[in-house]
């Protein structure tokens, strides 16, 4: 089923929930709302679900606008971050509910339980209350019950953030290929990136309230269009230094405090776009460490993350993260030398945080 | 050892305080209801009182008025229970959570001024409606309509003592189970929403069934008080019209023992009616702590979540 948000807004008294947010989306594609806490993720969800009445714009499903048609008109199913079982209903219970509503007959209710059940792996559970079961059980539960009733979209509100870090990875997969084998547009609510970056078709990325971008993950990562998202996808998360541009010689230059990089010659767009100050954008990964490169800097601190070493440096004034092998044994106070490489910089304007090289 | 008497000094003042006004006047009426203490045989000289044993059961259980008494006891408790301090709180909270809130919150506010109105300026108001044409309201209304008047103190005294006590006993349940409605989780309330359920259908199969405990703590709570209140009744019909229409045990306790009921007060055998009261009363609130598991009830939280 397409959605199609259209100037969609959100007002609570006098603080904005969501602010004229446009999306479409297509027909059993993989939709991850990303942002910060308070951006208003949950809000726009349970707008599609018509628990909220939008302040402003429609929803459309399909062909059918559907403001006005009350949730259990509008066929969809919904995770919730708590998985909002009911208490007193055994897992049977919870399952059957929205088949009984929909007055299913008992043969039917009880077949597609148990097909429900199966898929979850939680068909040796029915017997028992919400209470006597693990979190990632009772996540499982919940799937079954939004899964049940055969909805036309599935709704995930951070579905996966009370459950341990394996549990998380494992979740993560059988809900991809659930919904990829079932064909179900899915929209998915979620502060952490690397779920969004790992599972979704697409991305929205919002923050206070407003979209700030929806573009598949690749694009996201390797062409960010605000200085806001380049910052929030990425873990280590990227640079950013104040600089400005200058000619010398005739080839472009990248200029700080402490810093003077060349810079190749696909920039000067962006050069001749800037107006003095320019923030300048490296993620951790394209800055190496290597005993030729240009510029010399001094380890501040060493954070070991396994497979990699997190390392701050300082360059004069300026410090910046970057990933190193552990091989090396870093330690703080070492003298390195770095080399960038700057075919993969990022410049963005700094009042209006855009980037300057792509739109 | 240390700890448990900084325990026990904490607990002292407590439990002084209900031995001294609980348990100390129950020994009192206890031991008041075996003698023949009244006006009638008593002047100025507590020596002259009598320790009789049981005559004064005796007399309660052949007194011809007592059985009626006792079962007009039992329908003034379980109406009232049943329609209002049970089942007209639970539609008021319930309607109350479905409207808007501050609107809710002026709707329960109205229900708690009969609660907070002195009874006697509460219980004038009702005679002024039901008195009889042409002064009462509902009369005057009547006579509007072009509707029967009626004498509602003497063909319904029921209807008024329950409406009466009734309207009083909502707030109670209305404020417990609106705060239990209230701390159900917002999600679970949308969860069922989403699988398809109307307002009336959350109700039935979520909402209800979560408020179970805390209709079960009104239930017990304001059976007990029900059974031991008279005030109202006092104040209204003072059990009649006529003979013990309206009398209820607690009231024929007082009238026995405190008013100078047929000239004469009777200290003795109105403490009779008053033990009997707190036997039963006792009896009620254990058999309510076995069934109800009323330990659970206290020690778990108010309403079942996860
Ligand atoms: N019922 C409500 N009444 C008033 N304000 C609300 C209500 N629901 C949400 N808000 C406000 O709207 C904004 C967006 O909230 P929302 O719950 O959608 O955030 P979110 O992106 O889901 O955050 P989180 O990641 O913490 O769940 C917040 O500023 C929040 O305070
Ligand atoms: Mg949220």
């Amino acid at each position: 089923m397409e959605v199609e948000l259209s100037n969609l807004s959100k007002k609570f008294g006098d603080v904005v929930g969501v602010e004229a947010l446009d999306l479409d989306i297509h027909d059993g594609e993989f939709v991850a709302f990303l942002g910060p806490s308070g951006c208003g993720k949950t809000t726009t969800l349970l707008m599609m679900a018509g628990i909220y009445r939008p302040t402003t714009g429609t929803i459309r499903f399909g062909d059918r606008i559907v403001n006005q048609l009350q949730p259990r008109d509008r066929n969809i199913g919904m995770v919730f971050q708590s998985y909002a079982l009911y208490p007193h209903m055994t897992v049977f219970g919870n399952i059957t509910y929205p088949l009984k509503l929909k007055k299913v007959p008992r043969q039917e209710q009880q077949r597609r339980v148990e097909a429900a059940a199966e898929t979850m792996g939680i068909a040796h559970l029915l017997d028992r209350r919400p209470a006597q079961l693990s979190g990632g059980q009772q996540q499982r539960v919940a799937l079954g019950r939004a899964l049940v009733k055969e909805p036309d979209i599935l709704l995930f509100d951070e579905p996966l953030s009370n459950l341990d870090a394996r549990l998380r990875l494992t979740m993560r997969g059988e809900i991809r290929s659930l919904q990829k084998r079932l064909g179900i547009t899915a929209i998915y609510v979620t502060h952490d990136q690397v779920e969004a970056l790992t599972m979704a078709d697409r991305i929205a990325v919002m923050n206070l309230g407003r979209l700030q971008a929806f573009a598949t993950p690749d694009d996201l990562y390797e062409r960010p269009p605000t200085k806001f998202i380049a910052g929030f996808v990425g873990n280590p998360p990227m640079n950013f230094l104040d600089i400005e541009f200058a000619q010398e010689n005739g080839t472009l230059q990248l200029r700080s405090e402490s810093l003077e990089l060349g810079l190749p010659p696909e920039f000067a767009a962006a050069a001749a776009a800037a107006d003095g100050a320019v923030t300048f954008g490296i993620r951790p990964e394209d800055i190496i460490l290597d005993d030729n490169g240009p510029v010399s800097g001094e380890v501040f601190v060493v954070e070991p993350l396994g497979r990699d070493d997190l390392l701050d440096i300082i360059v004069g004034t300026e410090h910046f993260l970057l990933l190193a092998d552990p091989k090396r044994k870093s330690r703080a106070g070492d003298r390195v030398r770095l080399s960038f490489d700057m075919t993969r910089a990022h410049f963005f304007d700094p009042r209006s945080e855009l980037a300057l090289s792509w739109k | 050892m240390q700890a448990n008497l900084t325990a026990y000094g904490f607990m002292a003042p407590a439990g002084l305080l209900v031995l001294l006004f609980f348990f100390l006047p129950v020994l009192i009426v206890l031991y008041l209801s075996l003698t023949n203490l009244a006006s009638a045989n008593f002047t100025s000289n507590l020596a002259e009182m009598e320790f009789i044993g049981l005559r004064n059961f005796q007399t309660l259980l052949n007194d011809q008025f007592a059985k009626k008494i006792f079962f007009n006891t039992i329908f003034y408790v379980m109406s009232t229970l049943a329609l209002f301090n049970v089942t007209a709180a639970l539609i008021v909270s319930l309607l109350t959570a479905h409207i808007n809130r501050r609107a809710g919150f002026v709707f329960r506010a109205l229900w708690i001024l009969p609660r907070i109105t002195t009874s006697t300026v509460y219980i004038l108001i009702w005679r002024r409606m039901m008195a009889e044409a042409p002064f009462g309201i509902i009369n005057q209304v009547n006579t509007a309509l072009g509707w029967p008047t009626w004498n509602y103190g003497a063909e319904n005294p029921w209807v008024f003592v329950i409406l009466v006590n009734g309207f009083i006993g909502i707030s109670f349940g209305m404020i417990i189970f609106t705060s239990a409605i209230e701390s159900i989780p917002a999600d679970l309330m949308n969860a069922s929403l989403v699988d398809g359920s109307t307002y009336l259908q959350r109700i039935r199969h979520v909402t209800l069934p979560l408020l179970r405990w805390p209709l079960l703590f009104v239930v017990t709570y304001q059976s007990l008080s029900l059974l031991t209140s008279f005030e109202q009744i006092l104040l209204l019909t003072d059990g009649g019209p006529g003979l013990y229409r309206t009398e209820v045990w607690a009231l024929t306790a007082f009238h026995r023992a405190l008013s100078n009921y047929f000239g004469n007060t009777q200290w003795g055998y109105g403490s009779a009616f008053a033990v009997v009261l707190v036997i039963i009363g006792v009896i009620l609130a254990v058999v309510y702590m076995r069934v109800f598991r009323f330990d659970e009830l206290v020690a778990e939280p108010r309403i079942e979540v996860l």
